[in-house]
């Protein structure tokens, strides 16, 4: 199958903070690209890299050095001056964050704040640019949109608040939506109607989007490709069906058995990944989930050395076709009407991967 | 069945916060009763908002209800003063959802964890015995007993938490949203050692959650809020497998499944609109603007909890429950 062009592409990307402490390495190597009508999702625990890694894609690190080559539509973003770069961001790709408060204005009526950001990125009239405004307000699914492009930011629930926000990032036709934790504020039945309007503006416009979260019941449901990261690195991307059917990843693994289900027995203790995230001050030398892979606890020396000292690649390793073929559950998911995606074979940062499924 | 006293018995319980400024008074919990059995779980879920917190915090009493009782161990003590709630404190305590901000940044953990032992009239040196044994007990290396909060990572610190609430040998704990605030692969830790310790030490959880999947794994029965009241309440398998109340019903159909073949093949019920605030409560069935099943009836008679058919353990309060 001929993969369409990325939207969004993403290569070797490192950010770096510099601290007191020493350098901090947030987001090391990280790759990824990201197309037309699919969601691309980043999947990680808090600190693992994700908001520095959405903040680097959109340009927004003041106080860091990031290296590496950001494309956006074929067109390098990385060493843009900083004029360029504001005419994109909003313009080709916006953001949603987790508290919208943080990105509205507390003294300015939405429907004033979204016509701004239009009026900014077009150069339309006010009176042309308030009506897309409420247009927008309209799309969302906000009730009565001209009386509530009137309202205050304060005046909205959660729920509408992000609703607000996608207006304001789909006002300027946006090819990319970067959604960092868009609904971990919001309560469950909220938080499936902001996805649910996330789906549908996607699917009507073709918009690329990239879906950060820590949930993978979230990405399960709205991701056509996964990336797991780690520690500020990459540790496994695939499809969603091979990523949740056949974890590759140890961490992976760990985090999907660790997980309390609505669908199991409740019977036997979780198991649960021993030890916590990492730190970033002192990054090992090795593989990051080295202190915590039970695949390394149980190696012989000589494995377990190369774990530590060695940092694993994300690489497509030989013989995964054959194990993906063989896996019942990953066909029996197929077969169910999955996506297959377009982003390539799926790719594991582990000296030892396995394709042993989650277990039963 | 047997119909030994509960532990913990909570009817029509109450609390009205006046209303900030000139803005209405907030009914935040509305009535509730439900009880807890030693040993046993009851799981306590619902949106923010719908008074889980401030149920859990009447039954520990740092909240003095506005209406209705609280019974621990065939005793009122709904409206006891300090003085005389102190010997209870041994028996009844709370673990937070926030582990960093619920510990005392400038105090040791030896100090922290010691400090309801010392309240309880205990010599300081029998205290940090007992500190060590309870470190160990949830999984803490005791020569760490003389560090600060900040020196633990998340679970770590929320492993304080339920040492500290541990100490004084309690036989009910309030637990509320303990892991919420955790990494999913530090949930699991915490989830498996309350289990352990509710194994090992017979205590009785109330586990307040927002999380579903969580609850299901760790309680006995649950008990579904919204706006202030119970609208379910059962053993979960029943709650689970057949939620009877439609909120209950459209809640466990929003939660995502971490599988995407589940999800693509599973028919999800989508609630409208938001939350109505606990001070301007709808009438009748408070669900009623949002639930697809409402009728004319429920935008003015209230359903009362009620048992689903005579001596069913599960009770509901809707006009139109779902068949069990
Ligand atoms: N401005 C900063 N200065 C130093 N370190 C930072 C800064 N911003 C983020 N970090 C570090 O980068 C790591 C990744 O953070 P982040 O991307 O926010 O994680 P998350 O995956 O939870 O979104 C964290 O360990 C964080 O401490
Ligand atoms: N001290 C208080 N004063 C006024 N209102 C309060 C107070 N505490 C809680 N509330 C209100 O009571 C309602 C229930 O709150 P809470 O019990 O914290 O809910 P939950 O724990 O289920 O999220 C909310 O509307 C909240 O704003
Ligand atoms: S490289 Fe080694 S330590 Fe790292 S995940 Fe793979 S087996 Fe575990
Ligand atoms: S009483 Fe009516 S509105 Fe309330 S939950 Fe039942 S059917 Fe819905
Ligand atoms: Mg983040
Ligand atoms: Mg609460």
């Amino acid at each position: 199958m001929g993969a369409p062009e990325p939207v969004l592409s993403v290569r070797d990307l490192t950010v770096t903070f510099p601290t007191p402490h020493g350098p901090v390495r947030a987001v090391d190597g990280l790759g990824f690209d990201v197309r037309r009508g699919e969601t691309l999702g980043i999947v990680g625990e808090s600190g693992s890299g994700k908001s520095v890694t959405s903040l680097a894609v959109m340009g927004l690190h003041t106080g860091a050095s990031v290296s590496g080559s950001i494309s956006l539509g074929g067109r390098e973003l990385t060493g843009l001056p900083e004029r360029e770069l504001n005419r994109l961001r909003g313009r080709k790709m916006a953001m949603i964050f987790q508290d919208p408060l943080s990105s509205l204005h507390p003294y300015y009526t939405v429907g004033e704040q979204i016509a701004e950001h239009h009026r900014v990125h077009f150069g339309s009239g006010r009176k042309a640019a308030r009506e897309r405004a409420v247009e927008a307000l309209a799309e969302v699914g906000i009730p009565d949109p001209r009386r509530r492009a009137r309202e205050y930011p304060h005046q909205f629930s959660g729920g509408m608040r992000q609703r607000v926000m996608i207006a304001m990032a789909l006002v300027c036709e946006p090819d990319l939506l970067l959604a960092d934790e868009p609904t971990t504020a919001l309560d469950v039945t909220v938080q499936a109607q902001i996805l649910e309007l996330i789906a549908r503006v996607q699917e009507e416009r073709g918009l690329a989007v990239i879906m950060i979260t820590h949930d993978l019941g979230v990405v399960a449901r709205v991701a056509h490709e996964v990336l797991v990261m780690y520690g500020g690195r990459a540790v496994e991307r695939a499809d969603v069906d091979t990523l949740f059917a056949v974890p590759a990843h140890p961490y992976t693994r760990g985090l999907l058995d660790s997980l309390p289900r609505l669908d199991d027995s409740d019977d036997e203790p979780l198991r649960a990944i021993p030890g916590s995230p990492p730190s970033l001050l002192a990054p090992a030398p090795g593989c990051a989930f080295a202190p915590r892979c039970p695949r390394l606890a149980d190696a012989p020396a000589q494995e377990r050395a190369r774990c530590e000292t060695e940092l694993p690649l994300l690489d497509g390793p030989a013989g995964l076709p054959q194990v993906l073929d063989s896996s019942p559950k990953l066909s029996a998911s197929f077969e169910q009407g999955g996506p297959p995606c377009t982003g390539g074979t799926p790719m594991v940062a582990c000296h030892f991967p396995a394709y042993e499924g989650v277990a039963p | 069945m047997t119909f030994t006293e509960p532990l913990l018995s909570v009817v029509d319980l109450t609390m009205t916060f006046p209303g900030r400024r000139r803005s209405a008074p907030v009914r935040a919990v509305d009535g509730v009763t439900f009880h807890v059995a030693a040993g046993e779980t009851l799981g306590l879920v619902g949106e923010s908002g719908c008074g889980k917190s401030t149920t859990g915090r009447m039954i520990v009493r740092l909240l003095e209800p506005t209406a209705g009782s609280v019974t621990y161990d065939g005793r009122d003590i709904s409206h006891l003063s300090q003085r005389e709630l102190k010997p209870l404190r041994q028996d009844l305590q709370m673990v937070f959802q926030d582990p960093h901000s619920s510990l005392n940044p400038r105090q040791t953990v030896a100090r922290i964890i010691s400090d309801p032992l010392l309240v309880q009239g205990g010599s300081a040196a029998d205290a940090r015995k007992r500190v060590a044994e309870l470190m160990e007990l949830v999984g803490l290396i005791p020569e760490h007993i003389d560090r600060y909060p900040h020196e633990f990572s998340g679970g770590q610190a929320q492993r304080i938490g339920i040492a500290r609430a541990l100490a004084t040998g309690p036989r009910l704990v309030v637990a509320d949203e303990p892991v919420s605030a955790l990494d999913v692969s530090v949930q699991a830790q915490i989830v498996n050692l309350m289990d352990r310790l509710q194994r090992e030490l017979g205590l009785a959880y109330l586990f307040i959650a927002h999380d579903l999947s969580v609850v299901k794994r760790v309680c006995d029965r649950v008990a579904v809020m919204y706006l202030g009241r119970i609208v379910e309440i059962g053993p979960k398998e029943r709650v689970y497998a057949a939620p009877a109340h439609p909120y209950t019903r459209a809640l466990l159909s929003a939660v995502p499944l971490p599988d995407p073949a589940a999800e693509r093949a599973r028919e999800r019920i989508t609630l409208h609109g938001d939350l109505p605030s606990p001070a301007a409560p709808p009438p009748g069935c408070a669900f009623h603007p949002r639930c697809p099943k409402a009728q004319e009836v429920c935008r003015t008679g209230t359903p009362a909890l009620r048992r689903m058919e005579p001596g069913a353990a599960r009770q509901v309060a809707c006009h139109f429950p779902e068949a069990a």
